[in-house]
């Protein structure tokens, strides 16, 4: 595969149109978890538009963003920054060994408070 | 009155809290929850990735069955809200997975997002009405409460048309309802630190206090919630900073509902 079709690929996975992007950084100033954030949430779709998947496959922001929404919220173009993060995320956690969280990881950090909401959602985040 | 029911893998387990008291408020005020068949976990998160399908099937099952058991899909968790409420909108208006889902369920007519996805407060709201609880309620709480949102039935907005997703009231008017004083303060509709928890316990801590710290500055003396992941990040992460509660404790307690 292409270079040019990968990046194809991750554009079609967000399903978001990062052309749209008029780099006004609301989506950044209002992340919550910016300062966690390695590639901030414009860069995520101004780094996609431009075809710098490599480096976006290398970064830890995917692990810290919250899915919380609030990026696509105040966007004012329209384009959902998360998703972007989210496709990024995705491509890494389907790759062989590259899984954010394994099962053996889990029992350890377990308290007897942990709801299952959170060990499902972790999962389906941070594992294939 | 009769309304299909989607209580979610946590309500049945650790918030069992919720469900209970959930349940007995509905039916003292006259609604009674009808748990569907063979509910599935919904995934507790909305797949964003455009070909994840399989995915969301578990929540296309239960809307499929609440399309036919009078067309509403009550829900409690916010998760599980969240979720649904998203992948239904897909059914409706995405062709690609409302093909791909029905191609792979075969059901004997396809779904396409007829069900109404409903939130228990969205219920209290809209078909109970807040007048109506105020009638109810016999110990009016007179405590001044925090209501905490979270993200999950707010946001996307476009998607989930709870409430005006920077300035949200829909709980506030509930607190109003059952007697006590809502205490509207910054934080309320900002991130917990969610899942992120088990990857990095750092993030949701400093979240969760910020909203509680907020709260309390305002004069909170309690906040309340319908998040069992935003209640136990908010009761770990808080140092106790004030007691966190579930939405539907408190509305037993007003209507004097028993466990």
């Amino acid at each position: 595969m292409t270079k040019q079709e990968r990046v194809e690929n991750m554009q079609r996975l967000s399903g978001t149109d990062v052309r749209k992007c008029m780099k006004c950084g609301k989506c950044s100033g209002r992340c919550p978890a910016f300062k966690e954030m390695d590639i901030k949430p414009h860069q995520f779709v101004s780094m996609l538009e431009r075809g710098k998947i490599d480096e976006l496959l290398a970064c830890d922001a995917i692990w810290n963003c919250l899915s919380c929404m609030a990026c696509v919220e105040r966007c004012p173009r329209g384009v959902a920054p998360a998703a972007v993060v989210e496709a990024v995320r995705d491509t890494v956690v389907r790759m062989q060994g590259k899984n954010g969280i394994t099962a053996e990881e889990i029992p350890p950090i377990v308290d007897e408070f942990i709801p299952q909401q959170l060990l499902v959602s972790a999962y389906r985040k941070y594992n294939k | 009155m009769k309304i299909s029911y989607y209580p979610g893998c946590t309500l049945k387990t650790k918030a069992k809290e919720l469900d209970v008291t959930a349940r007995l408020c509905a039916k003292a005020l006259g609604v009674e929850m009808e748990e569907i068949e063979n509910w599935q976990c919904c995934g507790a998160v909305y797949p964003m990735g455009t070909d994840e399908i399989a995915t969301k099937l578990s929540a296309v099952r239960a809307l499929d069955y609440a399309k036919h058991h009078g067309g509403k899909l009550l829900t409690l968790c916010s998760a599980c809200h969240n979720v649904i409420k998203r992948t239904n909108e897909d059914m409706k208006s995405n062709e690609d997975m409302q093909f791909r889902a029905n191609n792979y369920m075969k059901l004997d007519e396809p779904y396409k997002g007829e069900t109404e996805v409903l939130h228990y407060l969205e219920m209290l709201k809209n078909v109970i009405g807040f007048d109506v609880i105020k009638k109810a309620v016999v110990k009016p709480l007179n405590r001044k409460i925090g209501a905490y949102y979270g993200c999950l039935l707010l946001r996307p907005s476009g998607v989930m048309a709870f409430d005006n997703p920077e300035n949200p009231t829909i709980i506030e008017d509930f607190i109003r309802a059952i007697g006590g004083t809502p205490v509207t303060y910054p934080f309320r509709n900002e991130c917990c630190g969610a899942y992120v928890s088990l990857k990095n316990s750092e993030l949701p801590k400093q979240k969760s206090r910020k909203v509680l710290m907020s709260a309390k500055e305002k004069g909170a003396e309690e906040v309340i919630t319908a998040c069992p992941l935003c209640l136990y990040n908010l009761q770990a992460n808080g140092d106790g900073i004030l007691p966190v509660k579930y939405f539907t404790e408190l509305l037993a307690e007003a209507l004097g509902v028993e466990q």
